[in-house]
């Protein structure tokens, strides 16, 4: 029992890392219509700036900030130089957007080489604690991990009052709907959907960044996994709902734990298969209910 | 001086080439009808104004600046208020939330205005903390309209308010409209002929994306064989 809480508690620290990237994916796929296949680059090279930066500086607090930071430039770059193009031609995005991933997750071999490179954590989020449990035993409690899931519930309680509280959610989720009314009502849509490109990117970026102490090395494929899992956090909570991919990221963690304890042969099958049940049964997501959007 | 005056608009939708030679002149304070039979490009017509639909060539101008080529947010901080066919509201958004989103800038009018809206409409005003997806569609047309004022705007473009409403509604909608035409000038797309005569004074017809005839609205409510012409009544 104590192994599966400490299972349950390791996979919803992953939780953190695919809502960082699902909650941004599904909010530009709601506003803009877009499937952004470029999202798992943008994390990929948040963990390669990131890393540099900590090496250089010694900083893991600056190390995030640089790899965020990243994250939003690429972010303006991808929707300004090319997805602002194709807006509305769904083929089209899709071919711009994997053209995006490909070409710049290159440009991380090219830079950084093609093997893989260690990243340390910070000594600060280093170790372990064990919980005793009674008759149930010991839950074994890494302080990074701890770390995420802080994060990760800190991003979506900020990110759920941003979109219901202030008159920028109050835009997007407009916007989620009808984006061409909100234009017309004379808000100039096309900086809203730049800003959340940017902000999505930035959290992509952030996502990369604790990602990369959390698996000790990172690779120029490190973004894919992340990539397949966000997408279908995405179609679990309902596409275009941001608290709708926290509980879907929640649920995703959870699932992914269980069934690695008990049928780990189907573990990579399980989640891609759920993905196609919800598409073809329950299109709108499980989560939708949930949320305002 | 005219508000608004399009000449030979030619507007288009993909391949599809859908207004081809619009000619239209609105003056301050006017309650214009624009019909004409479905698929005719009344729709298109507003749509090209709010710079929602692609020009080809032709020009609008709007209180003296040009319209053509101008992004839907400038169009509607020009002074042009706009409600869609199919109301444009946000459903997961309230009442309250959105007529606020439509406020361009804040100042001590906005109250006022909110409340010549809600007093113009008092189910808005008894609804105004509910979610826009729980309002009837006589609400939201009427949310619709109420949003498309609250920056008193100097002409409000309207597209089939009549359209999915109860007669009783539709009676209800054209009174308020013809008390907005009062304070405000009116473009008002309209297959409801009743509603058309009781808001608006003149008319265009637009035929197959073209204007084919205009005039004073108490002669066609007379000419039988005009109306069985161009709007099929």
């Amino acid at each position: 029992m104590a192994n599966i809480l400490t299972l349950l508690f390791n996979g919803i620290s992953e939780g953190a890392l695919y809502f960082l990237m699902a909650a941004s994916l599904s909010v530009i796929l709601g506003l803009m219509g877009v499937v952004n296949f470029a999202h798992g680059t943008l994390f990929l090279w948040g963990a390669y700036v990131f890393r540099m930066v900590f090496i250089f500086t010694g900083s893991f607090i600056l190390g995030i900030i640089a790899a965020a930071a990243a994250g939003f430039v690429l972010g303006i770059i991808f929707e300004k130089a090319f997805i602002s193009r194709v807006y509305g031609n769904i083929g089209a995005q899709i071919m711009i957007t994997l053209g995006l991933q490909i070409v710049f997750t290159e440009l991380v071999r090219v830079f950084w080489g093609p093997t893989a490179l260690v990243v340390a954590r910070p000594e600060f989020l280093e170790g372990v604690s064990h919980i005793a449990l009674g008759d149930i035993g010991t839950v074994i409690i890494s302080h990074y991990r701890l770390f995420l899931i802080i994060v990760g519930v800190l991003i979506a309680i900020g990110g759920h009052l941003l979109l219901t509280k202030t008159r920028v959610g109050m835009t997007i989720r407009a916007g989620v709907q009808n984006s061409e009314m909100v234009g017309a009502l004379g808000i100039n849509i096309n900086l809203y959907f730049t800003l959340v490109f940017a902000v999505g990117g930035a959290l992509a970026g952030f996502g990369g960044a604790l990602f990369a102490p959390l698996s000790g090395s990172i690779n120029p494929d490190s973004g894919n996994m992340f990539q397949l899992m966000a997408f279908i956090v995405v179609v679990v909570g309902g596409m275009g709902s941001f608290m709708g991919s926290a509980l879907g990221s929640l649920f995703m963690a959870v699932m992914v734990a269980l069934i690695g304890w008990t049928l780990p042969d189907i573990s990579l099958v399980a989640p891609v298969a759920l993905m196609a049940l919800i598409l073809i049964f329950k299109p709108q997501g499980l989560f939708r209910w949930a949320v305002k959007k | 001086m005219s508000l608004l005056k399009v000449s030979n608009l030619v507007s288009y939708i993909g391949l599809f080439t859908i207004l081809h030679g619009v000619d239209m002149e609105i003056k301050q304070g006017e309650a214009v009808a624009i019909l004409g039979r479905n698929g005719a490009g009344k729709t298109t017509f507003l749509r090209s104004v709010m710079g929602l639909v692609k020009t080809r060539s032709g020009s609008m101008v709007f209180d003296g600046n040009p319209l053509v080529g101008k992004p839907p947010h400038k169009v509607s901080r020009m002074g042009i208020g706009y409600c869609p066919e199919d109301y444009g509201v946000f459903d997961h958004l309230t009442i309250e939330e959105n007529l606020n989103l439509a406020v361009h800038k804040k100042n001590a009018a906005t109250a006022e205005r909110m409340d010549y809206i809600l007093d113009l409409f008092p189910d808005l005003k008894k609804a105004h903390k509910r979610n826009a997806h729980t309002l009837s569609g006589g609400q939201r047309q009427m949310l619709s309209v109420g949003r498309s004022l609250v920056n008193d705007p100097k002409i409000i473009l309207i597209d089939e308010p009549s359209k999915g409403l109860a007669p009783v509604v539709i009676e209800k909608m054209a009174l308020a409209l013809k008390e907005i035409s009062k304070k405000s000038t009116i473009l008002l797309v309209e297959q409801n002929f009743h509603m058309a005569t009781i808001v608006t004074d003149r008319y265009y017809i637009i035929d197959e994306g073209r204007t084919v005839h205009t005039g004073m609205m108490k002669d066609l409510e007379n000419d039988k064989e005009l109306q069985q012409q161009h709007l099929g009544l």
